[in-house]
Formats: structure tokens, sequence, C-alpha cells
């Protein structure tokens, strides 16, 4: 069974079509990437898959739950997770508590244990923290466990926020332009971790990116997609010398 | 031992100013002044949760004071005196020595559940639009009260100092210092607990960016429904404990003033520091009485304050940090994480 497949999904705001019949199955622990020219939709589709949008028409299933109607937290309890093209973390909270917070879906105890530090409360508090150092000590995060992440430099704001989408244990991590914004060894940086993530954790990612030396390097599969249809996929190699996707990026030279 | 110095200390000095009371050291007033130093300390600390740390705009806070105060009152007069209103007491005077709490946690479900009329909207609507339904609130629950007859109208309502007597009849210590002091202390820590929780934490999310909150698993809407509910619930239990100190209640006292009063407060201290919020609570209301000699123009002058505040020193007297972040070496002593 696949973990994500989306079939017929179309998404319109008005009059706009900002999707139509977007169709992908995922679920093998690949590699996917997601591209097309500014507008074409691709946030677009990652903000319906973790259900910040209601799909006009077609269907969104995850692990076998159809996700129309449920709320974004929800989604992201069935195993999805994501980061943002500009970086949304918690800026005046500390890293811990950054991915302390990421754990509200497994908290595992409620008000009245908050406030009555009953033994669930401090047993579920326990866990949440050992995994949280767990996780930073993996991601190589843990010297930052208690600075803002304001004070942090770009890159290191980057790996706290993959981080952050980690902590959630997902079996699907969208990435929305990672390298959006950084250097290029702040990149390199970026290829190595997703490179390494996806080694060490049994976990499918699909990631939106502009950068050409990204895509190339990391993902398997690439969907190509323009003012809201697919217009091709296929390997980093049949996507690079497709000429739809060569049109769509960079125009027809007939005059 | 150094972590729980915090826990012994605190009862230490409560016990400290109800021994001081009791001897008569403390006259009267010194006496009030600490009462409603109290009381303003939770309004302020549980308006913080709302403004400070979740980021929304609470501009009606006197209104769940209200609704605090007239059930708090209520249900003193129904349960342990002989009123008008009611009849005879439903039970005799003295079990109001440990059924008090009772009324106090009455109070505070009534005001929670008012709380619930500005939590829902919150849901959809942010920011002024917000701070508009809270402030309508405010006038509904004030108007209604004004509309009722049987509990007085606008004249007001008077008969729950009975209560505190028939304590102090059997057991002969100021029970009303007793009660307000655990109610603030208590306040504190359930605040203090809430938002050092991993739950609690949620809030401050939830302000910073709501939107990565949700995607991250954080059930935003039942994060601002408990953090409506706390604080609101938290003024009643101010207004219940505010009506039994002065003896009487009138639906006037809980207007925009008294909701502006816990703004400023809030905005004294520092947005989201409940420390500066305790801290500002103490120093504003022992402004207002060094003040007073000022009579009306007190209120010309303790706006001035504010605008002089704004100016110099926006973020408060605290920013949004905490004691042991100023302090670094009271952090043995006690932290909020």
């Amino acid at each position: 069974m696949a973990l994500l497949s989306i079939n017929g999904l179309t998404q319109k705001f008005g009059g706009l079509l900002a999707v139509s019949d977007f169709n992908i199955e995922l679920g093998g622990g690949e590699l996917v990437g997601l591209i097309g020219p500014n507008g074409a939709g691709k946030t677009t589709v990652f903000n319906v898959v973790s259900g910040f949008y209601q799909p006009s028409d077609g269907e969104i299933v995850l692990n076998g739950v159809k996700t129309r109607g449920l709320r974004p937290h929800q989604v992201t309890a069935l195993g999805v997770a994501r980061t943002f093209q500009n970086i949304r973390l918690w800026h005046d909270m500390t890293v811990l508590d950054n991915i302390r917070v990421s754990q509200h879906y497994r908290m595992g105890y409620n008000l009245l244990d908050a406030f009555r530090r009953s033994k669930r409360y401090v047993e579920n508090e326990r866990k949440i923290e050992t995994i949280a150092y767990e996780l930073l000590e993996a991601m190589d995060l843990k010297q930052y466990a208690s600075e803002y992440p304001k004070n942090l430099p770009y890159g290191l704001q980057r790996r706290v926020e993959i981080a952050r989408a980690m902590s959630v244990k997902p079996q699907l991590l969208l990435l929305d332009e990672p390298a959006a914004g950084l250097n290029s060894s702040d990149v390199d940086g970026l290829i190595k971790l997703v490179r390494w993530i996806h080694k060490e954790f049994p976990i499918t990612i699909w990631m939106i990116e502009h950068q050409m030396k990204v895509v190339m390097s990391l993902c398997s599969w690439i969907k190509v997609i323009d003012f809201g249809a697919t217009i091709a996929e296929g390997t980093p190699e049949q996507i690079q010398s497709n000429p739809t996707v060569i049109k769509a990026y960079l125009g027809d030279d007939t005059l | 031992m150094q972590r729980y110095a915090l826990n012994i200390l605190l009862p230490a000095a409560a016990a400290f100013i109800v021994v001081l009371s009791q001897m008569g050291a403390l006259d009267l007033y010194v006496q009030s002044v600490i009462m409603f130093m109290a009381i303003n300390v939770i309004m302020s600390a549980s308006l913080n949760l709302v403004n400070g740390n979740m980021g929304e705009f609470s501009c009606g806070h006197g209104g769940f004071m209200c609704v605090g105060a007239y059930v708090g009152s209520l249900l003193s007069m129904l349960l342990f005196t002989n009123s008008k209103l009611f009849g005879a007491a439903l039970l005799p005077g003295y079990s109001a020595l440990v059924l008090f709490p009772l009324v106090l946690l009455g109070a505070g479900a009534a005001a929670a559940l008012v709380g619930v009329i500005v939590a829902v909207p919150s849901f959809k609507t942010r920011g002024d639009y917000l701070a508009i339904i809270t402030l309508a609130v405010n006038y509904m629950v004030i108007s209604a009260i004004q509309n009722l007859d049987v509990i007085g109208g606008p004249r007001g309502l008077t008969g729950m100092r009975p209560t505190m007597s028939a304590m102090e009849d059997v057991v002969n210590l100021p029970w009303m210092m007793i009660w307000v002091l655990i109610g603030a202390f208590g306040s504190v820590a359930l605040i203090r607990r809430y938002i050092s929780s991993t739950y609690g934490k949620g809030v401050n999310a939830v302000c910073q960016d709501e939107i990565a909150a949700e995607i991250m698993s954080v059930d935003t809407n039942r994060i601002k429904l408990v953090t409506f509910m706390v604080s609101s619930g938290l003024a009643g239990v101010a207004g219940a404990l505010y009506a039994h100190v002065v003896g009487y209640v009138n639906p006037g006292s809980f207007d925009i003033l008294k909701s502006t009063e816990a703004m400023v407060m809030v905005y004294l201290g520092g947005m989201g520091s409940l420390s500066g919020s305790v801290l500002s609570a103490v120093l504003f209301t022992l402004l207002l009485e060094a003040l007073r000699p000022l009579q009306i123009y007190k209120w010309v002058l303790v706006p001035l304050i504010l605008i002089l505040l704004m100016q110099f020193r926006p973020e408060g007297i605290m920013g949004n940090k905490e004691l042991p972040d100023m302090f670094p070496r009271l952090r043995k002593y006690f932290t909020f994480k």
C-alpha cells in the first residue's frame, strides 16, 4: 500500500486554477523532487497535502486514511512533516523547546496532569525531553539546545527546522525549497544532511527545489509542473533533456 | 534542597503576613492594601497568559472578574449565610472553613464558561477584531447584571461578609487574608505549571507562528480554548475574592476601567513575563495607594505614567524575561523551564 497517493487533485482559488489533475504515488522510501517555474503551484500541492487547504477536487490518501476534512495537526499525526520556504521556527523559544512543542501529538497527558504535576506528566515530559535531546544529538545540534533560533546563522536555522520536522517521526518529509537563501557551502551541507537523513531513517522525502544542483544530485525521480499542470516526470537525466521542461523554464526560442 | 527554597520561602512569607495581621501589627488599612495587591496579582498574571504568552489582545478581563464576583457572592450567600435572597443557609456557617474553596471554584468555573464566548471566535479571529469581541463580552456581562433586578441590578449586591465572620467565629484568624493569599499563590503556581509544560509551551508557539504550530501537531484551537478558559477562570477567582474582601459588589466597578487596570499591569510588567506581572501588580497597587492624596487627579497622573512608560521603556519592567534570566544566580533556586 502506498504511503501517500494523490488522485486527480485540483485546487482552485476563485477563478484561478492553481493545481489541476495532479497525481502521485509515494511510499517506497524514495527521494522525489517537485520542480517548476515560479507560481507553478508547487507549494500549493504541499499546502493541500499538509491540510491547510481542502482540495477543490480529488482525493489524498495517507496511510490508508482520506485526509479530506482533517485539520493540519491531525494530518501531521498521520506521519507527515514539512518545512517552509521561509523558515518558520518559533524564534523566541529555545531550540530545545522548538523540538519539545512539536511533540504535542504524543504528549500523553492532559491539562490536569500538567497542573498537578502527576506521575504521568513527569514520565511523559521526561520521555519528550529524552527524545528531543537524542534528535538534537543525531542532527549535530546539541550545542545549540538552549540558543534562540533568531540568534543562529541562516544555515543552522534551516537545520533546526529540518530537525523540528524530523521530531514528529514522520514517514513522509516534505521539504519546501530547503536551499532557498543558503550560500553555496551551506547548500553542500544541506545536500549531505538530506542524504544522511534519507539513509539513516526509514522515510520518504519529497522536496520542492529551485537549485538544480540540489535536485539533480539528490532526487531519483522528478516531477515537473507548470501552471498547475504536470508537464513531465522522470529521472534527473530524462528531465534535463526534456524539451517541454526546457521550454517551461527558458521560454520558446522561436520569435 | 535549593530547588525547594521557593516552596518553603513563599508559604513562610505568607504565614508571616497572616501572623502579623493576627497580632495586630498590621492595621486594617495595610491589610486591605495587601489583599488588593494579591487580587491584582491574580488579575495581571492571568491576563498576561492571554495578552503576553498567547499574543492576543484581550481588553475585557474585568468582565470575567465580574462574573466571578457575582457567582462567588451568590454561592457564598446560598451556602453559608441567611439572606433575603435565598432564605436560610443550606449549610452551617462553620462548614465554610472547609468548603469556601468550593465558592472560589464555582466562581472560576462560571467565569471560564463565559471565557468560551471569547475563545470560540478566537479560532478564526485575531488581533484587533478579537479585541473588539473581548470588549463586547465585558459589556455584555455588565449590562446583563445591571438589568437583573433579582441580584440588585445597578445598585449592587451585599451580604457575603457573614461567611467570613462565620469562619472567624469558629477559629479566630484573619481568614480573608488567608484565602486571598492562598488564591494568589495558587493562581501563580498554576500558571507557572501551565506555561512551563510542553502542553503550555504550545501557547507561545501559537503566539509566535500559529501556522507552524498547527503544522507541528499542536491543536491550536484546543490551546486557545484552554488558555482563554484558564485565564478567565482565574479572573473569576480574583473576582470572588474581591467581592468577599469588599463585602459589596456592583457591576459598575468591573467596567472597562477595571480591564484597563489589568492591562496596564501586564504592560508595566512586561509581556509574557510571569514574574514581571506579579511584580508590576505589587508596584501598581502601591502606586495607586501612594497617589491617593491626589484624589481624582490620580487618574490624570496614572495615564501619564503609562505614556512615559511606553515612551521610554516599552518592553515593561522585565521585557519578556523571567527573574532567573535577569539574575542568573537565582537559577539554582527556581526556573521557569
